[in-house]
């Protein structure tokens, strides 16, 4: 078991570090720098920027150094003392910029991850224990649309029937007045008001998604022998249920987890855009816009790094429920 | 299994045999759904052929005077109670409420414009070569038919909307064959050969799925550069889409192969000195073939939906490109799309789009599942 845990860590480090690698990469593939997004605004403005000034800047960043060197530099600093370099577009530390986005979007994936469960494992169970009733359908209807509706569009139409029906329109994570308030029970409570919104639209494919899983492994163990046989000694349906079925269908939903946060972090990005959420999904959108490499490389590593940390969490909660998955890798 | 050779035809006990083919169609048409799915995709395919022809107007004519204008209603019954079977429209007035001083489309009964077919519209190229001007529907005179309102610019959006899924349903196409080509290369490498190969591809493609898609795509189409044509675009986005979304395939065909090697026609094949690329092609491919349909039907919703994720994003397709994301790209402004929800309609089709793809795939699974009667 600790092995396991060992090599899984062990694995999880080099895929960071490979991670770390692509993104820099990626992010610095496209042709131009951040300064000609800067020259290109200043001239915009009607004070072009002189040609030594745009050269001084382009060798204060290092971005004449060769790629390698500019990766060396935005990694070392950042693994020994967690400096993420500089933002060019906005004047400050990427860290200061990042930090409380970081945060918000650990929580607005972490909520909807227990939205999901919380709404698709009941749901589910019934659906399956109510084969083809009027349920089941209305379920399975819900479930289609649910995966066939892009999330970002749920948001849309959210926010027009809101702004219809109520005249408002529920954008952000904070009202006005705790925007760039410090941390209190007065924000924390407005978080929680605002939180419902942007965690249905996110969580809603994956409790689709999850529904249908959990649904058919139900289905398929309803089917077999040690069922029937318990039924026939007079197992109370519901202690049947819970005790056998059930959780042999729930393993087919952990290992799915790692593919789950994946999915809410990718589909938190977009639906943050629409819905205006302070997250990393819009810092993210911009920088790669404005070439604002650091800040970009760092958002993309971190949403990397969110992912790959849950998906070894769910391997390992995996390992710990199931002794085949234990005993199997171990040898 | 010998029930089902029977299933559809005389009885248990009846004369022929069916083939392949009948079972798989016998199958697949008892999904109704399924069915009505195949027959939704492939009318579509063909109406966006067509789309010069089947639209009323031209997707970049700017209606003057029509800015944002609602969606026009088909009549039947006209303000005496007559009723017609020729559907018509009645025209639009744009005035300023007096109340809340805001301008407003009004209908103005005291017109009525018959909605006819094989009407002279825009000209156009049928197919690029045949120049004509006669478009399947419209109204004569100055009446205007907007079946689901126009945009900000005044042009129509119903047009706009089938000229987009063109681009769209096209994208996802071409995207496809791209992923398909590199799932199939990895998952056949990796399925055939094993040992180290296998390894290195598994590791490749788990470090791919455990990142995320969206941000990953992101990233990659802020490389399609600022001064490509449209099609240019076009194509680098499908790429994009394909880079990301193959790992899925691989895996599929990795483990057909890794289970149909060990089979003893395999090793026949093998022992008479058939080479690697013939068992591969011949003696491996079809035995997954049906799997690889389904999967093909089920990959093709996915992509739609990152076009038109990225499109809406602005990291896509551009305007003047229309696609089902670039018309979405309008609805961003809040209140624009709050006073005009029409401007959401095209999100409504690919909606339809995706789900009818998601049926027909199910229905395809269903029915070259042989143990699925």
């Amino acid at each position: 078991m600790l092995s396991y845990i060992v090599r899984r860590l062990g694995y999880m480090v080099v895929v960071l570090i490979l991670i770390s690698i692509v993104c820099f990469y990626i992010i610095n593939l496209p042709p131009g720098s951040f300064i000609e997004t800067f020259a290109t605004q200043l001239e915009a403005s009607g004070a072009p920027a002189s040609q030594a000034q745009l050269d001084y800047l382009t060798v204060r960043y290092g971005l004449d150094q060769p790629l390698i060197v500019q990766y060396w530099n935005w990694i070392i600093p950042l693994v020994t003392h967690g400096d993420f370099g500089f933002s060019f577009e906005w004047q400050q530390p990427v860290w200061s910029l990042i930090a409380d986005r970081l945060w918000l979007t650990i929580i607005v994936s972490l909520v909807s991850m227990v939205f999901v469960y919380a709404v698709s494992i009941p749901v589910a169970v019934y659906s399956a224990t109510h084969q083809y009733s009027a349920g089941d359908y209305a379920v399975s209807f819900l479930g289609v649309i649910g995966l066939a509706v892009p999330n970002f569009l749920l948001a849309l139409v959210l926010l027009v029937a809101s702004a219809r029906l109520f005249g408002i329109t529920p954008t952000g994570l904070f009202s006005p007045e705790y925007m760039n308030a410090p941390w209190s029970w007065g924000r924390f409570v407005d978080l929680l008001i605002h939180l419902p919104v942007p965690v249905v639209v996110v969580g809603l494919a994956g409790t689709a998604a999850t529904i249908r899983i959990l649904r058919s492994q139900l289905l398929d163990e309803f089917q077999k022998q040690y069922v029937v046989t318990a039924r026939a000694k007079g197992v109370p349906e519901g202690r049947l249920l819970f005790k056998y079925p059930f959780r042999v269908a729930l393993n087919p939903i952990i290992s799915t987890a790692g593919h789950l946060l994946p999915e809410i972090v990718s589909g938190s990005t977009i639906v943050a855009i629409v819905l205006g959420l302070p997250t990393i999904g819009p810092l993210l959108l911009r920088a790669i816009i404005a070439q604002d490499t650091y800040v970009a490389a760092s958002s993309l590593m971190l949403l990397g790094v969110l992912t790959v940390v849950g998906v070894v969490l769910s391997d390992i909660l995996l390992a710990v429920l199931d002794p085949r998955v234990r005993m199997g890798r171990s040898n | 299994m010998t029930e089902l050779l029977f299933d559809a035809a005389d009885g248990p006990q009846g004369g022929h045999i069916l083939s392949r083919g009948q079972i798989f169609w016998a199958k697949f048409t008892r999904h109704r759904v399924a069915t009505v799915s195949l027959v939704f995709i492939v009318l579509l395919y063909v109406v966006v052929l067509v789309a010069e022809f089947v639209t009323p107007y031209d997707p970049f004519n700017r209606h003057v005077g029509y800015l944002l204008a609602p969606p026009t209603g088909l009549q039947f019954v006209d303000t005496d109670g007559q009723f017609h079977l020729q559907p018509f429209v009645y025209g639009l007035k744009n005035e300023l409420n007096r109340e809340t001083f805001q301008r407003e489309y009004v209908v103005d009964t005291s017109k009525r414009y018959p909605l006819a077919l094989f009407v002279k519209g825009d000209a156009y190229q049928l197919f690029g070569v045949i120049p004509t001007d006669v478009h399947l529907f419209g109204v004569e005179g100055d009446g205007k038919v907007f079946l689901a309102g126009t945009d900000t610019l005044g042009r129509d959006l119903f047009t706009r909307m089938i000229f987009g899924a063109r681009t769209s349903l096209f994208v996802g196409l071409f995207g496809l064959s791209i992923g398909f080509a590199l799932g199939l290369f990895f998952g056949g490498i990796s399925g055939y050969f094993g040992g180290t190969v296998d390894n290195l591809v598994q590791r490749l493609t788990e470090f791919l799925q455990s990142l995320p898609t969206l941000p990953l795509w992101m990233a990659l189409a802020a490389l399609v550069p600022q001064d490509w044509t449209p099609t240019q675009v076009y194509f680098g986005i499908s790429t994009v889409l394909a880079v990301v979304g193959w790992t899925t395939l691989a895996r599929v065909v990795r483990g057909k192969l890794l289970s149909l090697r060990e089979e003893d026609y395999v090793m026949a094949a093998k022992v008479s000195g058939v080479s690697e690329a013939r068992i591969i092609l011949t003696h491996l491919l079809p035995g997954f073939t049906s799997y690889l349909i389904v999967y093909l039907t089920l990959a093709i919703p996915q992509m739609i939906l990152g076009e038109v994720a990225l499109s809406f994003l602005g990291l896509g397709l551009r305007p003047p490109a229309v696609s089902l994301g670039t018309l979405l790209i309008d609805s961003q402004n809040i209140q624009t799309v709050t006073l005009s929800p029409w401007l959401l309609v095209p999100g409504g089709l690919v909606v339809l789009i995706v789900v009818a793809f998601s049926f027909l795939g199910d229905g395809l699974r269903d029915a070259v599942d042989p143990y699925r009667t």
